[in-house]
């Protein structure tokens, strides 16, 4: 095909024209930086909001007394419920990890790609898309509807099956960057399985372990709804283990819940611990995943 | 070493070597292994352990009603009703309302965080987002109630009341009307931005891993960045980006504490307008359990629980469903 | 520099073979400054942040003629080529000063048009990289995006593109399936039908064939040889022998400098400085 050079070529052709597209890239552009800063703006409103009414609440009072039932009173503070759900969070982390860390084990090390792994792999993707009210519902059958009394047991255990499979995998990823080489120099000297993958392997994965436990746990600390209608809440310390105010008898004191019925409340002094209390745990989740990546955001280098 | 010393070298170390070493050596492995698998099994067997729960806790109410209460609006238990579709419609109202804040703004963000702004601001912001997706939705929930309420009740909703808008219906306030502040639309609102940070960080990971090549490619076809995004970018993160959204919609379905604070409670007619109170499946439970008093009443919110709980495994299943088939068709993903 | 035939016989030392240069370089007679030029570099430096990567590159690259850029690793090579359609300019600390005239533009200026200059200087780079459609698509991408074309027409040209990049035959039947079925050959292959597509003026190659097997590496070479007659060809290329097979010109860079510029058949025959000689021979490099 004799052809003329390419330039005419072209200019036979109908242009678009440039300064169009350049229009509308540059307006994508202003709504991308308007959307951001709308976004992030509200980001920080919220995280700024919870500083300055939950500040104004923190004294000694609020870390040292428990909740207030009195409600002309304005003395008070969240300690029984602190205390309440370091514990409730304790038992179900005593719990959760350990399985969840071995359970992960068995994903990276022992099942792989086989079909039981692959089936579990996908069985604890979907548990972690349940809510985690339902999570709640079903502790309550299994533990609270037999005993016929809550109790901050029930608590943990909704805790723990929640924390279960985030721990698993969250081991399993982890563990999977550890390079092959490390697992074969490990077994080439003659060592057990076992010792490789808890003396070499975990050695080497353990800042992303430690995170990956820290961030479970601060977590569910923050949950509500699991302990909605297992270990309640209570106006009073735990006391002791049996019994109506210990933690397998009866309800629990917890952080989340007061939280709630306090915020819910149409008494100001309680709104004003509320949201001390919401502070408390802003600063605990946020200085975890704060302190995690500063520690341990070079951990990555074997 | 030379030869004839080997011999003599080895036997030394045989005898240190413990009796029986390699035999106590061989027991651990198969304890550690049998013991990972359990674990492992764990996480299978109280997932299975949680639909058989809520299946055999709900059977009685399932025996009492039927199917009644998928066809029932009302929630009344004083007038022996126990409907679900109020609560239905609630929930995906709600969650509609917040895709379709969160998604635009997500992938805007995305964009941003990819293509416009310096990496080492890019981390920074990144990591703000990831840290806000850590944020417990009762902070939000209360933020919301203290917050967003007041602004919607006194601000928002009477200005588009004044406008055309006012009257869509959809918009237009139906007769359980409370003003706006605590509705649906309120709590669609929060959960978008409890969503957001989950999707833009999916977005923006899943964008950051088209080939640099395949991105100058564009470029030096003589497109804009937003052509790029458009048209290579996005298609080549696609199923990544739905996935998100997907998983994303599929934990709006089942957020209970902020829902529960802002939609309202009201449980007994669907809602005209978003802006009339309302309820989700996740905050009616919430809200009632605690109220139930007759084994009926509890077993009819399990019941709930079991309806919440199929509806989200359903999305999550078709999330992992969609992926691999997309993954499968385009072959973007080279 | 350009070569100039020399006089003197070459010195009497053990010289290692000369590679065999194709017959006749008609051009490596022609008058090269009556030529027109597409692209007049001038002065070119180049940073990347604060580290200096190009210094003074001054060089003429002419119309409908195959300059090749050749040299050792990290001589910068890469670099000069991707300062003639200001792709750098997508990274922040990467910078150019100088002068590149093209079209009696300077298109290191802020005030150029990149979409416009980018439309008239195409690029096939190093890995293959079809974008995430049909091949169709590919093709039909840069034509959809300068031109308004009714479909009748993007067909055609897609199909006359193809058949130009000699990979018509081969994907006729595959046209609606993802680029990324074709093997890395055919796929380099539809990268360069892609850049032509538009109707530009001048193809960039950044080492097209280094990620390709020699059958593929074949044909785009006859593809080069076959394009050269209707677009200015800038090829990057590590493989000397490429250089020589198919380029009427050569630089030689290193170092971010340029240590000579000719024809072919010079610069391979008889170059001019010791360092091209010794880069030739293979004693570095």
């Amino acid at each position: 095909m004799s052809a003329p050079t390419t330039g005419q070529r072209a200019a036979t052709l109908r242009h678009r024209s440039t300064a169009r597209r350049k229009t509308v890239d540059k307006a994508v552009r202003v709504f991308a930086w308007t959307g951001a800063s709308l976004g992030i703006a509200v980001m920080i409103f919220v995280v700024w909001q919870v500083v300055v009414r939950g500040i104004a609440a923190w004294d000694i009072a609020f870390f040292t007394q428990p909740t207030p039932q009195d409600v002309t009173s304005t003395a008070g503070g969240f300690a029984n419920a602190i205390v309440g759900t370091l514990v409730i969070t304790g038992v179900a982390a005593l719990m959760a990890i350990p399985t969840g860390f071995l359970g992960g084990i068995y994903l990276a090390e022992f099942g792989r790609n086989g079909k039981l792994a692959t089936a579990i792999r996908m069985i604890a993707n979907v548990v972690m898309g349940v809510p985690s009210i339902i999570v709640g519902v079903f502790a309550f059958a299994i533990i609270v509807q037999p005993l016929q009394h809550y109790s901050g047991f029930a608590g943990s255990v909704a805790l723990a099956f929640i924390m279960l499979p985030v721990m698993a995998r969250t081991t399993e990823d982890i563990l999977n960057l550890v390079p092959n080489e490390l697992r074969e120099s490990g077994l080439a000297i003659g060592a057990p399985r076992w010792k490789v993958t808890l003396g070499v392997i975990c050695r080497a994965a353990r800042g992303g372990l430690i995170t990956g436990a820290s961030l479970a746990v601060v977590r569910v600390a923050g949950e509500t709804a699991p302990l909605l209608f297992t270990a309640l809440s209570s106006p009073y310390w735990m006391t002791g283990l049996f019994g109506p105010g210990g933690f397998f008898g009866g309800p629990v004191a917890n952080l989340t819940k007061t939280i709630y019925d306090f915020s819910a409340s149409p008494y100001p002094h309680w709104q004003d611990l509320a949201w001390g209390g919401a502070l408390l745990i802003i600063v605990v989740v946020l200085g975890m995943n704060i302190l995690m990546r500063l520690l341990f955001q070079r951990g990555k280098e074997w | 070493m030379t030869a004839g010393a080997g011999q003599g070298a080895k036997a030394p170390l045989d005898a240190a070597r413990p009796r029986g070493g390699t035999a106590r050596l061989r027991l651990g492995d198969p304890i550690f292994r049998i013991l990972a698998t359990v674990c492992g099994l764990t996480v299978a067997v109280a997932m299975v352990g949680l639909a058989i729960v809520l299946i055999i806790r709900s059977w009685p109410s399932i025996e009492a009603l039927g199917t009644d209460v998928l066809t029932t609006v009302a929630w009344s238990p004083v007038n022996g009703q126990y409907g679900v579709l109020a609560a239905l419609v609630g929930t995906v109202l709600s969650t509609l309302i917040a895709m379709v804040i969160a998604v635009p703004l997500a992938l805007l963000i995305a964009l941003l965080l990819v293509e416009l702004v310096h990496p080492a601001a890019a981390r920074v912001i990144g990591t703000g987002i990831e840290m806000l997706a850590a944020i417990p939705s009762i902070v939000y929930g209360m933020v919301g109630i203290f917050v967003v309420v007041p602004f919607v009740q006194d601000v928002f909703v009477p200005w588009v009341l004044s406008t055309p808008l006012g009257s869509i219906p959809g918009l237009a306030p139906g007769p359980r009307f409370q003003g706006g502040g605590v509705s649906i639309f309120t709590a669609g609102i929060v959960l978008a931005f409890m969503v957001l940070p989950f999707i833009t960080a999916i977005s923006r990971d899943v964008l950051g891993m088209v080939p640099r090549v395949t991105k100058e490619a564009g470029y030096g076809m003589g497109s804009t960045t937003w052509e790029v995004m458009r048209r290579i970018s996005m298609p080549y993160a696609n199923s990544g980006i739905v996935g998100g959204v997907f998983i994303g919609f599929g934990r709006a379905l089942g957020e209970t504490m902020a829902v529960a604070y802002l939609i309202g409670s009201l449980y007994t007619d669907l809602p005209h307008s978003i802006f009339d109170p309302g309820t989700s499946i996740a905050s009616l439970i919430a809200q009632q359990f605690s109220e139930a008093t007759d084994k009926v009443q509890v077993s009819a919110l399990i019941q709930l629980g079991l309806v919440l709980f199929v509806i989200t495994m359903g999305f999550q299943l078709l999330a992992q469903l969609w992926l691999r088939r997309v993954k499968r068709s385009t072959g973007g993903r080279a | 520099m350009v070569g100039t035939t020399l006089n003197e016989p070459a010195a009497p030392t053990i010289v290692p073979p000369r590679l065999e240069v194709a017959e006749a370089r008609r051009h490596g007679q022609e008058d090269f400054d009556s030529l027109p030029s597409e692209i007049s570099v001038r002065n070119l430096d180049f940073y990347y942040g604060k580290a200096q990567a190009l210094f003074g590159n001054s060089m003429e690259i002419k119309k409908n003629r195959v300059t090749a850029v050749i040299g050792p690793s990290g001589c910068g090579k890469s670099t000069h080529l991707r300062t003639y359609n200001r792709i750098y300019s997508l990274y922040r600390d990467q910078r150019a000063t100088g002068e590149i005239m093209f079209d009696g533009d300077n298109i290191l200026s802020p005030q150029t048009d990149l979409l416009e200059l980018r439309r008239r200087i195409g690029m096939i780079f190093q890995k293959p990289s079809p974008f995430p459609m049909t091949v169709f698509e590919n093709i039909a991408y840069g034509l959809r995006q300068h031109y308004k074309l009714d479909r009748g027409e993007l067909s055609d040209r897609v199909e006359h593109a193809l058949k130009r990049s000699a990979i018509w035959d081969e994907v006729k039947h595959k046209l609606n399936e993802p680029g990324t079925a074709l093997s890395g050959g055919q796929q380099q292959r539809l990268c360069i039908a892609r850049a032509i597509a538009p109707e530009p003026d001048v193809l960039l190659m950044d080492e097209p064939c280094s990620a390709i097997d020699p059958v593929g590496t074949a044909k785009i070479e006859e593809l080069i040889l076959e394009l050269k007659s209707k677009y200015t060809i800038v090829l990057v290329t590590h493989n000397m022998q490429q250089a020589a097979r198919v380029s009427d010109y050569t630089a030689f860079f290193f170092e971010g400098h340029i240590v000579e510029f000719g024809a072919t058949a010079q610069i391979f025959a008889k170059p001019a400085k010791q360092q091209t000689e010794d880069y030739i021979t293979g004693r570095f490099g």
